[in-house]
Formats: structure tokens, sequence, C-alpha cells
């Protein structure tokens, strides 16, 4: 568990998110798209997405022990309203070419036409805001009656929510709206991010989804290790006796689970930015399936876990195995039979290995700076927290 | 004073309390003795809340406490130990405890407290920032109990607090019971254990399948006849 308690511990914490900020804004601009290394670009913009997405499922399935698979259903919710909010006026009908758009309301273009640059990016902010409230929304309505399940089955209901969501969102007599099941695009995407000082212009696309998931991150590890993180844990641990200790359930599980939601919200709206599309057929529950892998690959109960086990899930799929698929792996030519899909092959091995040999995940349920601690931790360390 | 009038209290069908009526007074330690099944920890469950009676009255310094959300129970100042002890096992010792003070808002205080109840169980002091589940069973009674106290409870209510320890350990336990009560906690403790329950009790009651047999001092229950053949084994 990540102790920010001592000022130490909070200012180390600090300088290092602000340095590992200032090296992504570096790679940012020293990479081009087009290099070999523009990979890295990729993997850091969705892997930081996925980063978000999965701690805030951890906040849910392994802070709270609620067994919930509707986190697709949520981050779709969070993508189509970041789309739909951010589409420039005269993109509008050519993105809605088959139905007649109904919202025509873009917060950043109006912003800036009163502010500028900075109204842009106020208005961005405010969308990706949005985006988190309609998913919080949402899940405070479905929490009413679902929370009431246990394990499997608010498993099993939350992951029907997700399918109806998507299928709804698909329908087309909602095209107005969601443009039915075609894609929205056009609206505010990562590769349009720039920061313009004195002429030369800066690109803010790995910057920006990076700084998204960062910020968030850090608001879940603060709501964490406040008193509601740790009624959270008491609530994982033993229901009945976090009831006897006065934490009321249905309160508590339902903070947990819009709170979960706003930040899935919020994950699907940048990644909608990322891959510069919104579509619902992208937000199956194999979405949910996969972060769930990135959780439990991770650790469940760990946060630095989830941020480790998906920037490596997205870096292996994406990355580091794409050699497998033309048959060409450090250095060694594959005969043809193991070429397509055979990525698919080595990762699902390499998955089962490593669940296999971490039995609780690669970080189980510590932090990163816990492995730091432990060398101090046996004598007079205690002084300092009495 | 807590004083049960009446309490009706069923599962399904069954019918696990049938009338009983029971008095703590502030101060006192309370015991309530009697076999599997006869309504003991129903009989806590109900007075924290935790299970919903059919009839009856529980009044907290005359005021009813049935149909009261458990969190505003706990708020008057009654607390549980709960049976099986139930510390969060993946939570540390200190935050265990401050799960206990869950409901208080004064900072100072609660950390005031945190002191003294590491002075009336040094041991969870050494233990502090391990995980509870790592604890023996003896250190884990103490922490629900210390966890109940961080609350500050008037009334403190342990379901069984004896079970499954060690006849050192038990003794350790009720040797905390009375240090606890000299503080001015009044106690009502469930036991299977009447022997050690009763040397310590002011008042005992018998629990027979849902009604109250015999009560009295706890030293006149020692001694009684059918006490000593039904529960005492002699």
């Amino acid at each position: 568990m990540i102790e920010t308690k001592n000022k130490k511990g909070a200012w180390i914490a600090f300088i290092g998110v602000f340095l590992f900020l200032a090296l992504i804004f570096a790679l940012d601009q020293l990479i081009k798209p087009t290099d070999k290394l523009g990979m890295l670009l990729i993997v850091l913009q969705k892997g930081s997405v996925y980063a978000l997405a999965a701690v805030s499922m951890n906040l849910l399935n392994g802070y709270t022990g609620l067994f919930s698979l509707g986190h697709a259903g949520f981050m779709l919710l969070g993508a189509y309203t970041y789309a739909i909010f951010t589409i420039p006026d005269k993109s509008r009908d050519a993105v809605y070419q088959y139905f007649d758009a109904a919202i025509r309301f873009s917060i950043p273009e109006q912003l800036s036409n009163h502010m500028g640059g900075f109204g842009t990016a106020l208005g961005v902010f405010l969308a990706l805001v949005l985006a988190g409230l309609v998913a919080a929304l949402m899940a405070w309505l479905i929490g009413l009656p679902v929370l009431r399940l246990k394990s499997d089955y608010l498993a099993i209901a939350t992951l029907g929510f997700a399918e109806i969501i998507r299928a709804v969102f698909q329908w087309s007599k909602l095209g107005p709206i969601t443009n039915g099941s075609n894609l929205l695009k056009n609206f505010a995407r990562a590769s349009k991010f720039k920061l313009e000082i004195a002429g030369t212009k800066l690109s803010l696309s790995t910057f920006v989804p990076v700084l998204i998931a960062t910020v968030c991150i850090i608001l879940i590890v603060l709501i964490v290790n406040s008193t509601y993180g740790r009624a959270f844990k008491a609530i994982r641990d033993d229901e009945i006796a976090a009831e006897a200790m006065g934490i009321n359930l249905a309160r508590h599980k339902m903070i947990s689970f819009v709170t979960s939601s706003f930040f899935a919200g919020v994950a699907g709206a940048t990644l909608a930015m990322v891959l510069s599309i919104a579509q619902a057929n992208n937000f199956k529950s194999a979405m949910t399936y996969e972060i769930l892998l990135m959780v439990v690959l991770g650790g469940i109960g760990s946060i630095t876990g989830s941020v480790i086990g998906s920037l490596l899930f997205v870096a292996a799929s994406e990355w580091w195995l794409r050699g497998l698929d033309s048959g060409k792996f450090l250095g060694i030519e594959a005969p043809n039979i193991f070429r397509n899909g055979f990525r698919l092959v080595v990762f699902s091995v390499i998955i089962m290995v490593v669940v296999l040999f971490f039995r609780k995940g690669i970080m189980g349920e510590k932090e990163l700076p816990d492995l730091f601690r432990r060398k101090k931790k046996e004598a007079p360390a205690k002084e300092g927290q009495a | 004073m807590l004083k049960i009038e009446n309490l009706h209290v069923s599962y399904g069908g069954i019918r696990a309390l049938r009338g009983i009526s029971l008095e703590v007074p502030d101060g006192k330690i309370v015991t309530l003795i009697g076999a599997n099944g006869a309504g003991k920890s129903t009989t806590l469950r109900t007075i924290s809340g935790l299970v919903k009676a059919d009839s009856g009255s529980i009044s907290y310094d005359g005021e009813e406490l049935l149909g009261m959300p458990i969190y505003k129970i706990l708020e008057k100042g009654i607390a549980m130990v709960p049976e099986g002890r139930r510390v969060f096992t993946n939570l540390t010792v200190r935050e265990n405890l401050k799960i206990g003070a869950y409901l208080r808002n004064d900072k100072a205080q609660i950390e005031k407290d945190l002191d003294w109840v590491y002075e009336l169980f040094p041991r969870l002091k050494e233990r502090d920032w391990q995980l509870a589940g790592t604890l023996s069973g003896g250190e884990q009674q103490m922490l629900a109990v210390a966890r109940a106290l961080m609350s500050k409870p008037k009334l403190i209510m342990m379901d069984e607090p004896s079970l499954g320890l060690a006849p050192l350990v038990v003794k350790g336990i009720f040797d905390i019971i009375r240090q606890i009560n000299d503080q001015g906690v009044t106690v009502l403790l469930i036991e299977q254990n009447a022997n050690m329950a009763l040397k310590i009790a002011d008042y005992a009651y018998v629990l027979e399948t849902g009604l109250i047999g015999l009560t009295g001092t706890g030293r006149e229950l020692l001694v009684n006849e059918d006490v000593k053949r039904a529960y005492l084994g002699s």
C-alpha cells in the first residue's frame, strides 16, 4: 500500500511524477511517429489509457471486492460523450452522413471562440469530465438494483449491462446522436494536439493522454489512501465485520462503483482521443477481459501492479511480439506455418506462464515504493509514524 | 443501562429468541451462558442491529434501539466484538484499528486512543505494521477487542472471545476484559466457557433454547447444581 503520509515520501512522489511527465514530453518531441521507435509512442499512448482503465477497475474489483465486468460499457459511454461534444461544427454533417445530427455543440470550439487556444484545451478538459460524469451517472442508475448482488451474479449482471449499452448505441433509431453503427471521427484527437511557443509547434500527442492518465491515477491513489479507501478494503475483507464497525455497505459500494465508472469513462474518452475514432463495436466484452487480465497480471489490489501490467500487456501485444506475425523474431526466420496469428499463440503462452509463476500477479498486493522501503523497515522506521 | 424486554427474534420459521428480558447495568460485567443454539449470538446481533427483531424492546439509557441503523447504535456507544474475531486479514493492525474508529472525526483523540489500546495490548504495538492475517489466533482476538474499543464504546459486547484459544491465552483475554471494565466500560459477554465467564461476571443469565433459564450473580450460578451439571461438567 502506498503511504504518502510523511512529507518526504510525498515530495519524492511529486518529483518522480514531474520528471516522468517531462521525459514523456521530451520523447514526444524527439521521436517522430514514422521512426522505428515510433511504436514506443503508440505503446505509451495506449498503455497509459489502459493503465487508467485497469487502475479504475482495480479500485472496484481489487480494493472493494466487487467483481464487476461492465468496464467496456462505461468506457463506451465516456468515448461517445467525449466524441459527440468535441466534433467541430463544420465536420458534423460529414461525420453523420446518414443521419441528421441532433447535438450540434462542440465544447472546445465554443470556448476557443472566446478564449482562443486556452479555450480549446479547457474545452477538451470539460468534455473529458463530462464523459466521466455520464459514465458515473449511468453507474449510479444501474448500481441501485445491481449492487445488491454478490460475486458471480454481479459480474454477469454488469457484463449484460455493457452488452446492452453497446447494442443501444448501435441502434439506428439513435443515429442522430450516436451515428448508429457508423464510427465517430474528426473530434478533438491526440494527434492534433500541439503547443505553439514562439512559432515552433510542439507535439502533445503522447503527452496529453499520459498526463490525463497520470492525474487520474494519482486521484485514485489518494482515494485508496483516504478513509474511504480503508472502508473499501474492510468491505472486501469481511462485509459483516465492516458493517459492525459502522460502515454503510450500500453507500460505500455505490461510491466505489460510481468512482470507478467515472474514471472508466475518462479512460474511454482518452482512448477515443488516442485512436481518433469512436465506434461501439470496439467496446466488446473482450475489452473488459483484456483489462481484467492486466489487473490480474499486475496483481489484484496493487495500483502500480495494474500500471505495470497494462504497459507490459500493450507493449507485448502491439510492439514486441509483432514480428511473430511476419515470421521474423529476434533475427529468426520462421517457416510459413508460424506466421499469421502466431503472435497470439505466443502471447497466450506467456500469460499462462506468468500466472503460473506469479500466483498473485507481478506485484501481488505490494506497491512499487514498498519494494524500496523493505530494507529500511526493520528497525527505526516506526518512530516517524507514531 | 441496556434493557431488553420480551424480545422475540426468528430466522424464517425458526424462533431463535422466544421472549427474553435482561438488564445490563452500567459499569458491570454481565454474561450470557448457554449451549450451542440457545440464542446467545442472536441476542448480541439483535442489539447491534445486524439482525431484525420480531417484537419486544431493546433500550439503552431509555432510548429504543430496535429499528435503528447499525451505525447509529454504534454512535450511541455500543460496540461489538463479533464471533470468530473477523479481523480484516489483508489490512495492517494499525489500519484495522483505524477502521474501528471509522465513525469518529476527532483525529487528535483517535491518535490518543490508539496509544491507549496499544498500552492495553503491547503485543499489538509490536505488530503495528503486520497484516492482521499473519497474527496468531490470540493476537487476532486481541485485535478484535482493540478494534471495538477504538470506537470509544460505553458498552462492549463480546461474542465468545475464548473460542479456539489455548487456556493460557484465554486467561489473558479474561484479564483484559476485567481491565477494560475497570476503566469504566460495561461488558456484555457471551461464553461457552461458563467457568471462566461466571468467575468474572457481576451478573449472569443462562439461556436455554431461546428462553432465560436461570439468573443470578456470577458467584451464585457458579455453585448452582443445575449449572454445574449442564455447563461446568461436574
